[in-house]
């Protein structure tokens, strides 16, 4: 399995080498590469690089004690917390909407399946201020749900609930297309060898869904991190206890804390970096995977 | 269940469920879908109209409500070309050459969609805004950026600028060089390559990716929160201005604009799954050879 692999990527090096010496046959190399560079750099690069630079104006130890502030580390384990159950939440319903889909008829599943991008098209404000007035405390949901105790709207559970509306997509369209190519014959075999229905889905299905269902549980849990506009609206946005971090580093800026909004921000692109680069390996499995 | 379903069935028996779960399941999904996506798409159309058509159509024709409609259109209409350009060049880099760094490169692409536009939006401010690297070069030459139309057209570059790339680069690798090649080496132009040979093979993903980056574009509320300077009928934006009628208690009014993005939104869903459905004609065709493409 190792030597084949060596002897994979040994082929793939020469093959590479082999496309880069002779010349281009087609046109337009140079310039395209060098027009994405430059967007890129001006877009991106250079702008992210001023986060680091002002983070490091604090020094190490200035640096340290920002982010280990109280509220800032509320914030954070808000956010993290937050987007870690959304994006669980995202990965069961997500994989249970997928299967769905893809197994089953029933009435409306082209509706079902084209709005489960809704969260795409959606402007972000427009779910936080819908989401608030279903579970505020006159709202459809929340005058039901409140005689029980349950408060949805201003505490954490609204925010993980919005959360779960953002990351929605990202399970059910990186599992969906894996399910399809699934052959059933695989299903067949086992259950053909005795297999349970239960077994033959531990032991055949979920070896294979399960880069994909990383994946998206992954990309759902990085969204969930950042996301700002629908939040703000249901959090109800107290210091300490439903603050997320991307609404304490619009505070820092509102007091012109530049340092400091950048401190806690170079925090959370560090997570988002390697979140960022674990999908990234995750999809080079599932690659693999395939035949 | 009865054995009778399987003689008829296609599906064997064998690997399904029984018709009591596969109905619970069903109804699992649709319950889900239902109270996370359909649900708060109503509650926006009723807060909309709960006062009265009278005041929903007033709330749309207010001056202020017109001038973020007049700058989130111009912002689109800014943004989308120009990351239109920078997917096809991105793609035709990627996807076409062999390079050093390709992976880098497209890791890069994905930045904006995996950090919050709250810091994307920031980074720019550090960059253009008074205390910025370039503030006092700007502020000597009298161009204002940030709190600025400029600073919201340059943060929507940065939110939606994979969205056509990343639908692009794919396609075009799985596509190949061959039909690109073979043109060239019969004379034609590198621009003809691209409009007679390419284009026509992935014009429904560029569609694709047309349609998402303008969703995105004009529905980005963080990054143009930080940098807008909210000032209202100069750098207002449609979310902003819904934000900014939610916190004056004025919902009728919010809830009404709220419900012209929404219209966007179903309008983009519509066109996604028209568009959709061309674009895996247009990827399984490939799969099949040209035989295969009247599919």
């Amino acid at each position: 399995m190792a030597t084949a692999l060596r002897v994979n990527m040994a082929v793939g090096a020469n093959r590479s080498r082999a496309k880069d010496t002779p010349r281009r046959v087609l046109p337009g190399y140079g310039l395209t590469l060098g027009f994405t560079v430059l967007y890129l750099g001006f877009f991106v690069l250079i702008p992210l690089s001023t986060i680091f630079v002002k983070a490091a104006g604090l020094g190490w130890q200035g640096f340290w004690t920002t982010v280990t502030a109280e509220r800032v580390v509320a914030a954070y384990r808000l956010s993290f917390l937050s987007a870690f159950y959304a994006a669980l939440a995202n990965t069961m319903f997500g994989f249970l909407v997928a299967w769905v889909l893809v197994r089953y008829s029933f009435p409306a599943r082209r509706v079902a399946d084209a709005i489960i991008d809704l969260p795409f098209a959606l402007p972000t404000a427009v779910a936080g201020i819908a989401f608030t007035a279903l579970y505020a405390e006159n709202g459809w949901l929340g005058s039901r749900l409140i005689p029980f105790g349950v408060r949805v709207a201003y505490t954490q559970l609204g925010i993980v609930a919005v959360l779960t509306f953002v990351g929605l997509p990202f399970v059910v369209r990186t599992v969906q297309p894996v399910l399809e190519n699934l052959e059933s014959e695989i299903e067949e075999v086992a259950s053909s060898l005795g297999a349970g229905r239960w077994a033959a889905f531990t032991r055949v299905l979920l070896p294979s869904i399960w880069p994909a269902l990383l994946t998206g549980f992954t990309l759902a849990f990085a969204r969930a991190i950042g996301e700002y506009g629908s939040v703000l609206f249901i959090a109800g946005n107290m210091p300490m206890r439903t603050e997320i971090a991307p609404l304490l580093v619009m505070a820092k800026l509102d007091q012109f804390d530049f340092e400091g909004a950048a401190a806690i921000s170079a925090g959370m692109l560090i997570v988002s970096f390697a979140l960022l680069l674990a999908v990234n390996a995750l999809e080079g499995i599932g690659r693999r995977q395939e035949p | 269940m009865s054995g009778v379903h399987t003689q008829s069935g296609r599906v064997s028996l064998a690997i399904t469920e029984s018709r009591a779960i596969r109905l619970g399941l069903i109804g699992i999904a649709v319950l889900f879908l239902g109270l996370f996506t359909v649900l708060p798409l109503v509650v926006v159309f009723v807060g909309a109209l709960r006062a009265g058509v009278r005041i929903y159509l007033s709330s749309l024709r207010n001056p202020d409500a017109l001038s973020a409609l007049r700058l989130s259109i111009t912002v689109a209409l800014i943004v989308v070309p120009l990351n239109l350009l920078f997917g096809v060049a991105a793609a035709w880099a990627v996807a076409k050459f062999e390079f050093r760094g390709k992976r880098i490169l497209t890791t890069i692409i994905d930045i904006p969609l995996a950090i919050s536009p709250v810091i994307g939006g920031m980074a720019f401010m550090l960059l253009f805004g008074a205390q910025g690297w370039f503030g006092s070069w700007l502020r000597e030459r009298d161009i204002s950026i940030a709190f600025a139309v400029p600073g919201i057209v340059i943060v929507t570059i940065f939110v939606t600028l994979p969205f056509i790339a990343r639908q692009l680069i794919p396609l075009m690798r799985e596509q190949g060089n061959e039909e690109e090649e073979t043109a060239v080496i019969l004379g034609a132009s590198g621009w003809q390559t691209f409009v007679r040979v390419t284009l026509p093979n992935i014009r429904w993903a560029l569609l694709y990716g047309l349609i998402l980056c303008n969703a995105r574009a004009i529905g980005e509320f963080g990054a143009v929160s930080v940098i807008s300077g909210h000032i209202r009928g100069v750098t207002n934006t449609l979310p902003l201005h819904v934000e900014e009628l939610y916190n004056e208690y004025n919902s009728a009014a919010a809830f009404a604009v709220a419900s012209l993005l929404s219209l966007l939104a179903v309008l983009t869903l519509v066109l996604q799954k028209f568009v959709g459905l061309h674009q895996s004609g247009e990827r399984r065709s490939r799969k099949a050879g040209p035989e295969g493409s009247e599919s």
